[in-house]
């Protein structure tokens, strides 16, 4: 919750030990880094917008986590959040993104034309495919933070970016605070429509504030690009369809972002992005491309061999079930995507999809005949 | 004003306040109503009309309240723990309420809240407590237990009696705005105060981060555990934030008083036994009441209180008393009555069912307790709930006997 400067500055008063947080159940990244030290120097702090220490790190000390799954537990709530806190979010971000170091640079490579095949991936196990980002917005705080006032702001900016797109990307948006009933069933019947944040992950770092206020989503006609607005970041862009043409879905998401941000630009508000972390998003596990670019594929029988996982690994992808992440597979079939943001870029990202799950269709076909895969199982990527 | 002034004065969070608004005389002025000493004013990115909450869907007091006017005025006051407009309303637009049951809709992060935010507050106030008017009405507390008259009910109908309230400590944040210090702050003065309990009442502590399983199962069985909350109308204020750390959990040897530490409010007060004997419920209650007290002002705290308002907890709804005295009463044949909920009504009742509010009934048990919380004493409102349980059972009985009921006249509301 964003707290007054006032707020913060009382909270000095007490010592260091007294404020700082219980982590010792905790499994997230932010409770691994976060020592007294690093809280007793950065909890006087705080971005021009007013955002601290605590509210950084309040999703991470509500939710200890699991055993078995890291997550991130804190958050940016605006741009300047990465540099002034620099000293819990550098060692999170090297954590978090295979040992980024806070020299590293980061490539953004949107050009679509060097992406390598893509466009072959068999229809009969490959389902869907579909690529997303996000964007933040530069010059307005992230959702955890912003206002009422900045996300209406964020929206009608939103809005008059995308409603001025053309040809293939002509479309239209379906605010959420005043969507009628046929609207909103049609767009939960195509998948599109996203839903009040349930996960207290997203909800005690503040960002079902006020819902479903500035809240929209918009697609193109043909239904196969769309945005969402100011859920958990200012814009998640997806481009998606069915059968396995990851090109195609490549393609349009980079044609489509670079109009997007064109526009953007114009208004003077471009895309908030450095060399140095690439696109800033709201949670650090997004930043660099923020993309994962995925498909629905049927696996049923590499999915229960021994090495599925390691094969995973070695390929730098992860699996989710099919309702997304932490969801479970249904029949056998897997949402599978990189596993990567930070340190390789877009193109690098969707060509280790493309190159593995064709890999790992082949070898679905081949357990199909009885015959084993021990020898296609690749070096680490 | 000198003594509440001293008063003021002992408590220890006094250190940062001073700091912050700067010399004894302006801590004097935090007493006075009109001249309360906010906090430094919030510096907005944009204008109050671009941040005034969309409440057109809402059915809360804040939103029947909040004009664009008003929040004009308070968007950019803080008080002086810098507790904000935005903050105390945000749970009201986070849940936008129900066509039948009308929320509050805010909170308040501090004492101060109550002042700083007086032109708000005072409205919701008023309309939640059937119309108390805190700008010229005063409230009266009244902790005598021995007031009460009639107060054994039948056993035969009445399974348990319950009363509870909460109680504040005066220079601390309050759960929507603590932090974790001064949350931890209130744990530490309530439980070494608490130890110094004897007799019937001498018990111990259970904090929730250091619990047992088998203390956990334990507490869970004697119906005293509470877990982290998980309705949205508490979660959007803020007051489950860093769940467990300085959560738990007092009561008595004998299980008959028992202390919510840091849960809603900083205490949830609690006295229960089964049977029908509300006047020693309530007997044990003002006792142990009373006992606390004396025990946190001989470390030089005190509770939050003042003469308009009462006892100053979290939600407006729970101000004046913050008391409800209630029992598990068998209606089976009443409850099926139509009149039964004008009956209520008349007799400043309200029903929820055996789990607490928003449950729903088990076997005609019906959890029948005061409705009004500002403006009438403890001793009033306990009464009130005598006297009205009392009607509930002859009713029943009348009923069973297949003879008419009446639906009594309705009772005065501040008395």
């Amino acid at each position: 919750m964003p707290f007054g400067n006032t707020h913060n500055n009382f909270k000095l008063n007490y010592k260091v030990e007294e404020e700082f947080p219980d982590l010792s159940k905790h499994n997230n990244h932010m409770a691994k880094i976060l020592t007294k030290e690093i809280y007793g120097k950065l909890r006087d702090k705080q971005t021009p917008s007013g955002y601290t220490l605590d509210d950084v790190i309040q999703t991470g000390v509500d939710n200890p986590g699991h055993p078995f799954i890291m997550t991130v537990g804190c958050v940016a709530g605006d741009e300047e959040s990465y540099e002034v806190f620099k000293d819990l979010l550098d060692p999170v971000i090297s954590d978090r993104h295979g040992g980024y170091k806070p020299t590293d640079k980061h490539k953004t490579d949107l050009n679509f034309e060097n992406l390598k095949g893509g466009d072959d991936l068999d229809p009969n196990y490959v389902l869907s495919s579909r690529v997303r980002t996000g964007r933040s917005i530069k010059g307005y705080t992230l959702p955890p933070h912003n206002s009422r006032g900045e996300r209406r702001a964020i929206e009608k900016l939103a809005v008059e970016a995308l409603t001025s797109l053309d040809g293939e990307f002509k479309g239209k948006y379906y605010p959420l605070k005043s969507m009628t009933d046929a609207e909103q069933e049609q767009l939960i019947a195509d998948h599109f429509l996203f839903d009040k944040p349930v996960s207290p992950l997203l909800t005690c770092a503040g960002m079902a504030r006020d819902w479903p206020d500035g809240r929209g989503i918009w697609h193109n006609d043909n239904k196969t690009f769309l945005v969402w607005v100011n859920e958990e970041d200012h814009l998640r862009v997806i481009s998606m369809q069915k059968g396995g043409n990851m090109r195609e879905v490549f393609r349009r998401f980079c044609v489509g972002l670079q109009k997007i941000e064109e526009i953007f630009k114009k208004h003077n508000h471009g895309f908030m992005w450095n060399e140095h972390l690439g696109y800033i998003l709201t949670c650090p596990s997004n930043l660099g491309t923020g993309l994962r670019g995925g498909v629905h594929v049927k696996l049923p029988k590499l999915s229960t061999h021994p090495k599925f996982e390691e094969i995973l690994t070695r390929l730098r992808l992860q699996k989710r079930g099919t309702g997304g992440v932490d969801t479970a597979s249904v029949g056998g079939v897997f949402d599978i995507s990189n596993a990567d943001r930070l340190g390789s870029s877009e193109v690098q990202q969707v060509q280790l999809v493309v190159d593995g799950v064709k890999l790992m269709v082949e070898m679905e076909k081949k357990l199909e005949k009885g015959e084993a895969i021990d020898g296609m199982i690749p070096a680490q990527k | 004003m000198a003594s509440s002034f001293s008063r003021i004065l002992s408590s220890r969070r006094n250190v940062g306040l001073l700091s912050l608004v700067g010399g004894s005389v302006a801590a004097g002025f935090l007493l006075r109503r009109e001249r309360v000493t906010a906090g430094e004013p919030l510096r907005r990115r944009y204008p109050a009309s671009a941040d005034y909450p969309d409440l057109r869907k809402h059915n809360n007091c804040m939103a029947s309240n909040l004009t664009p006017a008003i929040y004009a005025k308070l968007c950019d006051k803080t008080t002086p723990n810098g507790f904000t407009l935005d903050q105390a309303i945000q749970t009201g637009v986070d849940n936008p309420g129900h066509p039948f049951i009308k929320t509050v809709g805010m909170v308040a992060g501090d004492e101060e809240s109550y002042e700083v935010f007086a032109d708000l507050l005072d409205p919701v106030i008023k309309e939640r407590h059937n119309g108390y008017d805190p700008r010229n009405m005063r409230h009266p507390t009244d902790l005598d237990a021995s007031k009460i008259h009639s107060g054994v009910f039948d056993e035969r109908y009445v399974l348990s009696s319950r009363v509870r309230t909460g109680r504040s400590i005066r220079g601390l944040s309050l759960p929507p705005a603590c932090t974790r210090a001064e949350r931890r702050e209130v744990e530490r003065v309530v439980v070494d105060a608490l130890a110094g309990l004897k007799g019937d009442l001498a018990g111990r502590y259970y904090s929730l981060t250091q619990m047992t399983d088998k203390e956990q199962q334990q507490l869970i069985d004697d119906h005293f555990l509470f877990d982290k909350p998980v309705s949205p109308l508490l979660t959007c204020a803020g007051m489950a934030r860093d769940w467990p750390d300085a959560r738990g959990i007092w009561h008595n040897n004998e299980k008959t008083f028992l202390i919510w530490v840091n849960e809603e409010d900083h205490t949830r007060v609690i006295s229960m036994e089964k049977g029908g004997n509300m006047k020693r419920v309530f007997e044990r209650f003002c006792k142990g009441l009373k006992e606390v007290e004396r025990l946190i002002q001989e470390r030089g705290w005190e509770f939050m209180w003042n003469e308009r308002l009462g006892y100053i907890l979290t939600c407006p709804s729970n101000l004046g008393t913050g008391l409800r005295a209630g029992v598990h009463v068998k209606l089976p044949l009443l409850s099926k009555d139509p009149r039964f909920s004008k009956i209520l009504d008349n007799l400043r009742l309200q029903k929820r069912g055996t789990g607490g509010v928003d449950t729903a009934a088990v076997g005609g048990v019906f959890d029948i307790s005061n409705l009004d919380r500002l403006g009438q004493s403890e001793v009033q409102l306990v009464q009130t709930v005598v006297d009205g349980v009392n009607y509930l059972i002859e009713c029943e009985k009348r009923l069973e006997r297949g003879q008419d009921i009446k639906v009594p006249p309705p009772l005065k509301q501040f008395k």
